[in-house]
């Protein structure tokens, strides 16, 4: 299995254990990634609201490039992935404006080169099935809520998953041995989009969801997207301070749950980077099983 | 509250409306104002007008109105409204429209976003990538703020996340050609 | 010489207002064989036709043209007419200028006269070619089939039966009673529907000019108006209907219990069961799915215990065939499925339920004795959040149509929960209130004003549960802010469905439906109970949303247009029918498997060829068959087949009037 992939903009600085993760899980499990030569940044989350053919072009050139070498890309992010993907359907609906964009980034696109999330590919190509076989360290009794986020299964028409209940990163934390705690908070905005620019917009937005999580009974969340990663991880004190609240959740991103699982070492996958403290939690498990192994 | 004279406020909305129609291809017609929009909105708590209301005062051609509202800055384009609209109207794509048509008209009631969005852009173009140390010390220092959020940039250089140099991308400048040619064809970037 | 009239209706303004009617009239006098040309405002009214007539002695007209609506519409008044002026009905030809000429060219007045002149040339010509048709009688059975055993096929049985026709009603379930028997209470009078409906299942049983066919399906339909052969299914039922007394051991002895359909699954049946106690026939009907016997060989602990030996598990399906005068289709509607919207987490939530499981909630009989309990755990909630237009109105996840009802049950459900509930709170998130019946507005004031019930302007975006509660969130649009519900239970108003094999009867029949499955009327206003098949009728909500004055009220019309059908001896059958031309029918058989009405078979004939007797096959058309579809005249490859009144000449007399 090969796929182009595009990291995007905040994986190669806040969300950067996205990307270390990712590329560790995607070698252990077999799949190949062709990082896309100096690819750009797909726009998200400015350009859509600038110019709306600046938002389709930003993305194009990238899609561009994995079409010239006839692959599909597979994209962590949830905001690039929802950008690409928009693209993508529209350079498919119309081609008018498949011309016109190949005509605005001087390459080449005709849709063919497919935006795929990274939790799609994993879970719908490669398969639970596979995925299971190959846990060696299964997150036993670990209680984790999916946190798919707002961007990565809308608008219907075009999601891989439901759009009001989705599974596919519940399914998948099932077959990494966890417990999927199911929880109504799964496709929340959590306002990434103002937790920089106006916080008193984001931070209940935020605040909502980690008490959600907390309510649930989960002892941590899982994520799919840097922006939430940010969000819930990196400013989740400093909502806690302002709401009172004391939640130490930690939050990682499913590629993280997915290389603890198949015995990565925790420290490489880059778990040690959170703001939250989430290696405890990995270090618990360990422990847990060691004492399972010895009885 | 000011009585509206509807009659004058549709002639004059009407080239707008026109404007607005074209480039979002949603029909505000087709909203039946039932407001499930506004129901599963996360950011509504936070808006001055409820999406619905925004719907409605497009219907009746009160363009300004709309474009003056905040709520079109503070829509996050999380979707949850178009996704569940029973009429199928894409109210997210209106408030994307609506706002690059409010930046055309000088029409921007929260500056701040509008920075941060302009600097952003500006670090894709010349980088083409976003360089996010460079774009937040520039939202802060711009935005009047210097102090915001100084506290997580320690420990995020210590992390790694954050690099204190622009990554330029060596694309022989396609992204910056990008960008022209979307100015070309009528954009204000 | 032929001597056509050509008259040219306004239709008020209708066709007035594109096209100019006096230069169409003063244009067909130019037309080959018109002698006489003329319009007038309203053509169909008595004046109108007495200018047709008039014109028909004094101008010595012999056929006629009239330009004006739709065929559909007025070709059976103009047929009638010129029959009274003398002339047979088929020299007529109408130029349909409104429906495709007048309503879909509004505005461009000048080539919508030019369409209307090239309409009425076209029909003039072909009427100089139209013969003399003369219509020939069948007869007809005198006996009617109502199917679907709900209110309004009780409805339109009694009334049938009353007239002193034989009626059989055949019902799909185990009894007749349908979605009414569901129901707790009826609006805008808040009387039990039991107790109404009940006498009526009753009477119907015991009337002698009724038979009852339960737990059976229509397998097939031949023949046409007046003479129908239907074959229905009688499911095996596993239980002898003669010999059982109904007495219920079985069904307390049975130790399988399965979700009862009937109770919306908040309450369990046997596999041996009556689906509600007053059922009828009170017999019971053995589920085979469900069954141990059926499943697994063991158990047969029902036949044991029947004090009459009434259970057979060697019973099979039986199919019987019969002729029928006439058929009316009252086979009700379905529940739509809530489980679409993700966001109510309906399936998936114990505590947001259906309207109709709020009826069972509501009722004596049902799973709670009347007493309103959340499913989940049994206790009585306090704030109950209903929600109006789920499926209903809704193009992305639902249907875009009304489905009429549900402001008024839901009124209803508000009232009750007001009334059973001390210190409840009932809010109803609707879009409008609809509520065009008699009483019905005053019912839904006094839900509000006298009972309190809270409306709330607003679609609800989504429920989601918290502990033991529901979170509701809405939008007051009349306040414009977002609001939040922490309810105890929610109430969806579903829209209701044309049934899942509502398409399937139809083409069984061959009647028409729409693109939601409802039958098809034959006219909105004019035919509301007719179908376009002849001998076809429709009763309740199988022809779209219906609450039970409307259904009962449609069913009585039903009955009437049946018993006007079975009231006549027998019936002019429609002239318009195949005819073959035996001296160039080469006996090929082509057309035999095309006709949809198996109305042609080959026969063979005897001739002298030189002066020797040889005999040929040849195809042979069943007048009483034939139905006029055209097919076989496509299929016959020497053209020996004609449609009469749709000859090959005659149309191509109206393609050569346009194109030379």
């Amino acid at each position: 299995m090969k796929y182009a992939y595009y990291p995007g903009c905040s994986l190669s600085s806040t969300g950067v254990e996205y990307d270390i993760s990712t590329k560790k899980v995607a070698e252990s499990l077999g799949i190949e990634l062709w990082e896309i030569p100096e690819w750009n940044c797909c726009g998200a989350s400015s350009a859509h609201l600038t110019d709306h053919l600046l938002a389709l072009a930003l993305p194009a050139r990238n899609l561009a490039i994995a079409e010239e070498k006839g692959l599909d890309v597979a994209i962590p992010c949830a905001a690039c992935y929802a950008r690409c993907k928009a693209t993508e359907v529209e350079v498919k609906d119309s081609k008018e404006m498949q011309k016109t964009i190949s005509e605005v980034i001087e390459r080449q696109y005709t849709g063919k080169a497919q935006a795929r999330a990274l939790l799609d590919v994993f879970v719908n190509d490669l398969g639970l099935q596979s995925i299971s076989t190959l846990v060696n360290k299964p997150l036993k009794d670990l209680k984790v809520v999916s946190y798919y986020g707002c961007l990565l299964v809308r608008p219907p028409r075009l999601g891989f998953d439901d759009a009001e209940d989705p599974q596919s990163m519940d399914k998948l934390i099932e077959a990494l041995g966890g417990t999927p705690v199911d929880w109504a908070f799964k496709t929340e905005c959590c306002g990434a989009a103002h937790a920089t620019t106006k916080s008193e917009v984001g931070f209940p937005m935020i605040e909502k969801i980690l008490t959600a999580a907390k309510e649930a009974g989960a002892d941590c969340i899982a994520t799919a997207c840097p922006l939430c990663m940010s969000n819930l991880d990196m400013r989740q004190t400093q909502v806690g301070a302002k709401y009172g609240k004391n939640y130490s959740l930690p939050v990682f991103y499913f590629t993280e749950l997915m290389g603890i699982a198949l015995g990565l070492n925790p420290e490489e996958l880059g778990i040690s980077k959170h703001f939250v403290d989430a290696l405890g939690i990995v270090k618990k498990l360990n422990e847990a099983a060691g004492r399972r192994d010895t009885a | 509250m000011e009585r509206i004279e509807l009659t004058a406020a549709w002639a004059e909305g009407q080239e707008v409306l026109a404007e607005v129609t074209k480039e979002s291809g949603v029909r505000a017609s087709k909203c039946y104002q039932c407001g499930k929009c506004t129901a599963g909105c996360p950011v509504a708590f936070a808006m001055d007008k409820t999406p619905r209301e925004i719907m409605r005062l497009v219907q009746l051609g009160l363009m300004d109105e709309a474009l003056q509202s905040q709520t079109i800055w503070l829509c996050a384009s999380c979707d949850t409204c178009s996704t569940r609209c029973p009429r199928e109207v894409d109210i997210a794509r209106m408030m994307e429209t609506l706002r690059i048509i409010a930046k055309r008209k000088g029409f921007v009631a929260e500056k701040k976003m509008d920075l941060f969005h302009d600097l952003f852009l500006k670090s894709v173009e010349k980088n083409g990538r976003v360089h996010e140390l460079g774009l937040i010390l520039g939202f802060n220092i711009y935005g009047m703020q210097p102090l915001k959020d100084a506290h997580f940039g320690p420990s995020m250089l210590l992390k790694g996340k954050l690099s204190p140099l622009p990554h330029t991308i060596k694309d022989n400048g396609e992204v910056k050609k990008i960008f022209a040619n979307v100015r070309k064809r009528g954009g204000k970037l | 010489m032929k001597r056509v009239g050509v008259f040219v209706c306004h239709c008020g303004t209708n066709i007035s207002a594109a096209v100019d009617c006096e230069k169409v009239a003063e244009n067909a006098k130019s037309f080959p064989g018109v002698a006489y040309s003329t319009d007038y405002k309203y053509m169909c009214a008595e004046p109108g036709q007495e200018l047709i007539k008039k014109a028909i002695k004094e101008q010595k007209l012999d056929r006629i043209v009239v330009a004006s609506c739709s065929p559909r519409m007025h070709e059976p008044t103009f047929r009638r007419c010129i029959e009274s002026g003398g002339l047979n009905a088929y020299l007529l030809e109408m130029a349909n200028i409104r429906e495709h000429c007048s309503w879909v060219h509004p505005d461009d007045k000048e080539r919508a006269t030019i369409k209307a002149t090239d309409l009425v040339k076209m029909a003039v010509a072909k009427v100089m070619q139209n013969e003399a048709l003369v219509r020939s009688t069948i007869p007809i059975t005198k006996r009617a089939l109502v199917i679907g055993g709900g209110i309004a096929g009780i409805q339109a049985a009694l009334d049938i039966a009353n007239a002193g026709h034989i009626v059989d009603v055949v019902e799909k379930e185990p009894s007749i009673g349908g979605r009414m028997a569901q129901v707790d209470k009826t609006f805008p009078t808040l009387d039990c529907s039991a107790c109404i409906l009940t006498p009526k299942m009753v009477d119907v049983a015991n009337h002698p000019n009724v038979n009852l066919i339960t737990y059976s399906e229509i397998e097939k339909v031949e023949g046409y108006v007046g003479n129908f052969d239907v074959t229905i299914r009688k499911k095996a039922r596993s239980v002898d209907l003669k010999a059982c007394t109904g007495c219920g051991t079985c069904i307390q002895k049975c130790p399988t219990k399965v979700p009862s359909e009937f109770e919306m699954e908040m309450m369990d049946r046997k596999a041996i069961f009556t689906p509600f106690p007053q059922a009828i026939p009170n017999k019971p009907v053995i589920d085979r799915e469900s069954c141990r016997y059926f499943k697994s060989g063991k158990c047969g602990v029902c036949q044991k215990v029947c004090p009459t030996n009434a259970v057979d598990f060697t019973q099979e399906d039986e199919l019987v065939t019969e002729r029928y005068g006439a058929i009316v289709a009252a086979t009700g509607f379905d529940l739509f499925d809530d489980s679409v919207y993700g966001e109510y987490g309906y399936g998936k939530y114990k505590d947001v339920i259906t309207g109709l499981h709020f009826e069972r909630l509501l009722n004596a009989s049902g799973p709670t004795m009347g007493k309103i309990k959340r499913p989940s755990d049994g206790k009585i909630p306090q704030n109950v959040v209903f929600i109006k237009c789920v499926g209903s109105r809704d193009e992305a996840k639902g249907k875009a149509y009304c489905s009429k009802t549900c402001c008024m049950y839901t009124a209803k459900h508000a009232t009750l929960v007001r009334e059973k509930i001390k210190d409840s709170n009932a809010y109803v998130f609707y879009m409008d209130v609809r509520t065009p019946g008699k009483g019905y507005d005053e019912f839904y004031t006094r839900t509000t004003d006298q009972y309190g019930a809270k409306y709330i302007r607003g679609r609800v975006s989504k429920i989601y549960e918290k502990g033991d509660k529901l979170i509701v969130w809405g939008e007051d649009t009349l306040l414009g802010r977002p609001v939040e519900i922490e309810a105890d239970m929610v109430v969806l108003a579903t829209a209701m469905v044309a049934k899942a094999d509502a398409a399937k009867l139809a083409q069984m029949v061959g009647f028409s439906y729409d693109q939601n499955n409802f039958y098809t009327e034959a006219h909105p206003k004019l035919a509301p109970v007719e179908t376009h098949t002849a001998g076809v009728f429709l009763a309740g909500a199988c022809q779209g949303p219906k609450d039970i004055p409307e259904s009962v009220a449609q069913a009585s019309a039903a009955a009437v247009k049946v018993c006007g059908l079975l009231s006549k001896e027998e019936m002019p059958t429609e002239p318009i029918i195949s005819a073959v031309n035996e001296a160039i029918c080469s006996g090929c058989g082509m057309c035999v498997p095309v006709c949809p009405y198996t109305a042609i078979d080959l026969k063979v004939i005897q001739e002298r060829v030189h002066g020797k007797t040889v005999s040929r096959k040849i195809a042979n058309v069943n007048s009483g068959l034939c139905q006029g579809c055209g097919a076989c005249t496509v299929a016959c490859r020497s053209a020996a087949l004609n449609l009469k009144h749709f000859t090959n000449e005659q149309i191509l007399a109206e393609v050569d009037a346009l194109c030379l």
